[in-house]
């Protein structure tokens, strides 16, 4: 429903920028959630803790504009060599001193892995934010992004549904809606976002989104390559229900498992439809109306 | 955090049962509890609990943002912006034939209701003083947008019919308006339904073929109701089969939609949203069927029935609003229709999909 800017536009636009966060390789140190914070001077929040495991992010929203996904499983991460018990190993390294450590589970389970992902706004080609938002708050930058102008914006909360990926919020004390911005003040002194400035190991990848979708596509080949075959690439497809992600993700499992839902499609695509149910609707209300005056008169 | 939890004992601070639970497990977790938590409120309509569907979450949390609206702001104007149209139709109607005494009580009903719901639009804003940027852009894909125009342009027709018909004085103006106002109510009333499917969230989004048949039937039976209420039992035979002709409508739209929603129409049996849905459908049927037999010589009885049929107009807006809330709540409802057309499309590839 939106027009977007071509990637390379003529006349000296810039490319459409994006992220491609590659979470193969991401520690969860949470860099990139502080960063943000910073830089955007967003509001701590609620500082209370989840207990469900090192995430107490829980989840995008008005002031949680990165948040790092925390997930154990009990599965070997591919390429990892099975049956080394690393405990045993580490108890031997001590010399003839150390007997060994007794083990750490008693059904010796071994293989588990940590999946961390750093989520963000996906600034989608087809944004359901952008389409509903009344007053024109949310916008699209000569950059690809979507940015609200929280000067226009009057929290009426229509932006909050319409996201497929559950990213934008209202900010209750505030009343406004609020997102990543992909760092708009920062991208427009040729700057890169924050988050991916202070990410220490290149998960979070910022660029062209020509150029990320060769790097991604580059790979994922190579992890599939070196025996994980469930890496895989989340967002980038502009095939997909939101005409593909200005922000995408290297996987390593199905993306609900993070969080995130398999198969979003912006609200909008739907919108000509409903239009004209309801049209049919109020048109069969005003015959329906019609029909009961006639008749009889009093 | 600096020192190890591995000891030569083992494992220190682990306690059963407190680990996280990830993957498919995950998503099973919450209903489990809910299951249990929720007998209190359990009534004989309910469905007995099927075995959930396998899924993964992240730790049962939900994918959406649920909607940040106050149900008394959003899912009153919900009812208040039906019965503003249901009333200024009959309004015009009583005015074309004759019937001043429905006219008058019908046309101060759209009034008070445009009038009520515009606060309530405005109360519910997160900036309540900058409700005039609704009227910045004109955007067709925003139903938002779309509904502000719709309710500036009727509003104030509304309300110049309302007060010519009370005075008795400029009459031409009067009928004018009151023709007018007819014109748009039809859309006041149905694009509400466009509102809430113009959403990611499952149980409002489904529902998008027969949700604005279902408040179009329910914007009548409210109208209707308020003229058995209001008007004299001589002049509002069309009130009662305006009535008659929208709970038949709401019912009926809302069984159909029940039945093609599939998973997704879960939210609108269970809970709060169900019990509303109940009591509506139990009200609005009474109160139409009361209207159609003794509402037709009794005052009284064209009272009661009237009173029943504002009742479950309201009743139906707010529970379709809970199971809209309740849908974003739970994973299951996005992430299992989802999995379900990503399987679809992979059984059978076709360009036009989804």
């Amino acid at each position: 429903m939106t027009d977007t800017a071509p990637s390379q536009a003529p006349g000296g636009a810039p490319p459409r920028m994006g992220f491609f966060t590659d979470t193969s390789v991401c520690i969860g140190c949470k860099a990139c959630e502080v960063a943000c914070k910073e830089w955007n001077a967003i509001p701590a929040g609620d500082a209370g803790l989840t207990g469900m495991s090192y995430d107490n992010t829980k989840g995008l929203g008005a002031s949680a504009w990165r948040h790092v996904a925390f997930v154990e499983q009990r599965k070997p991460l591919g390429g990892q060599e099975p049956g080394v018990d690393v405990f045993d190993a580490a108890g031997r390294l001590g010399g003839p001193a150390a007997d060994g450590l007794p083990p750490v589970s008693p059904d010796g389970r071994t293989e588990l892995r940590w999946l961390m992902s750093s989520d963000v706004c996906k600034h989608c080609t087809e944004a359901g934010c952008l389409d509903v938002c009344p007053t024109g708050s949310l916008f699209r930058t000569e950059f690809g992004t979507v940015v609200v102008q929280e000067d226009i914006c009057n929290g009426c909360g229509y932006c909050v549904p319409a996201c497929p990926y559950g990213v934008i919020d209202q900010r209750p004390d505030d009343g406004r809606a609020w997102k990543c911005t992909l760092c708009y003040d920062r991208l427009g002194e040729g700057m890169e976002p924050a988050c991916a400035k202070a990410c220490p190991t290149e998960s979070i990848q910022f660029g062209p989104l020509d150029e990320l979708r060769e790097r991604a596509a580059a790979r994922v080949a190579r992890l599939h390559a070196a025996g994980i075959p469930d890496a895989r690439l989340y967002g980038e497809s502009p095939d997909n229900g939101v005409g593909g992600d200005g922000a995408f993700f290297l996987l390593l499992d199905e993306p609900e498992v993070y969080g995130l839902p398999p198969d979003p499609v912006v609200p909008t695509r739907d919108l000509p439809a409903m239009w004209r149910h309801a049209g049919a609707a109020a048109l069969a209300l005003a015959a329906g109306a019609a029909a009961c005056f006639l008749g009889r008169r009093p | 955090m600096s020192e190890s939890d591995v000891t030569r004992q083992g494992l220190r601070g682990t306690r059963p049962g407190h680990q996280a639970v990830t993957g498919e497990a995950a998503g099973r977790a919450p209903r489990h509890a809910r299951r249990g938590g929720r007998r209190k409120g359990r009534r004989g309509g309910e469905q007995p609990p099927v075995e959930p569907a396998r899924f993964s979450s992240y730790y049962g949390r939900p994918v959406l943002n649920k909607p940040v609206w106050e149900a008394r702001d959003i899912a009153g104007y919900l009812f208040l912006g039906g019965l503003a149209g249901g009333s200024s139709l009959l309004a015009a109607g009583a005015h074309a034939t004759g019937r001043p005494a429905l006219a008058r009580p019908a046309k101060a009903a759209a009034l008070g209701a445009v009038s009520l719901s515009t606060a309530a639009l405005v109360h519910d804003l997160g900036r309540p003083e900058r409700f005039a940027h609704m009227l910045r852009v004109f955007k067709p894909t925003s139903p938002m947008s779309m509904g502000s125009w719709l309710l500036a342009g009727y509003g104030p027709l509304a309300g110049l019919a309302a007060v010519t018909g009370l005075t008795g004085r400029f009459r031409r103006t009067g009928a004018a308006a009151t023709a007018g106002a007819a014109v748009l109510a039809p859309a006041v009333t149905t694009y509400t339904a466009v509102l809430l499917a113009d959403t990611a969230v499952p149980s409002w989004h489904q529902a998008y073929r027969e949700l604005p048949l279902a408040f179009a039937g329910s914007g009548a039976a409210a109208a209707g109701g308020l003229g058995m209420l209001a008007g004299p039992v001589a002049q509002a035979g069309p009130a009662r089969r305006l009535a008659a002709f929208g709970a038949a409508l709401e019912l009926g739209a809302m069984e159909a939609m029940k039945r093609r929603m599939g998973l997704v129409a879960e939210p609108l049996e269970r809970g709060r949203a169900g019990r509303l849905l109940r009591a509506s459908k139990a009200l609005t049927a009474s109160g139409a069927a009361l209207g159609a037999t003794a509402g037709r010589r009794s005052r009284a009885a064209a009272a009661v029935a009237g009173t029943a049929l504002l009742l479950g107009s309201a009743a139906g807006r707010f529970g379709v609003f809970h199971a809209g809330v309740a849908s974003a709540e739970d994973p299951r409802y996005t992430v299992l229709p989802q999995r379900e057309r990503l399987r679809r499309r992979t059984a059978h590839p076709s360009p036009d999909t989804p």
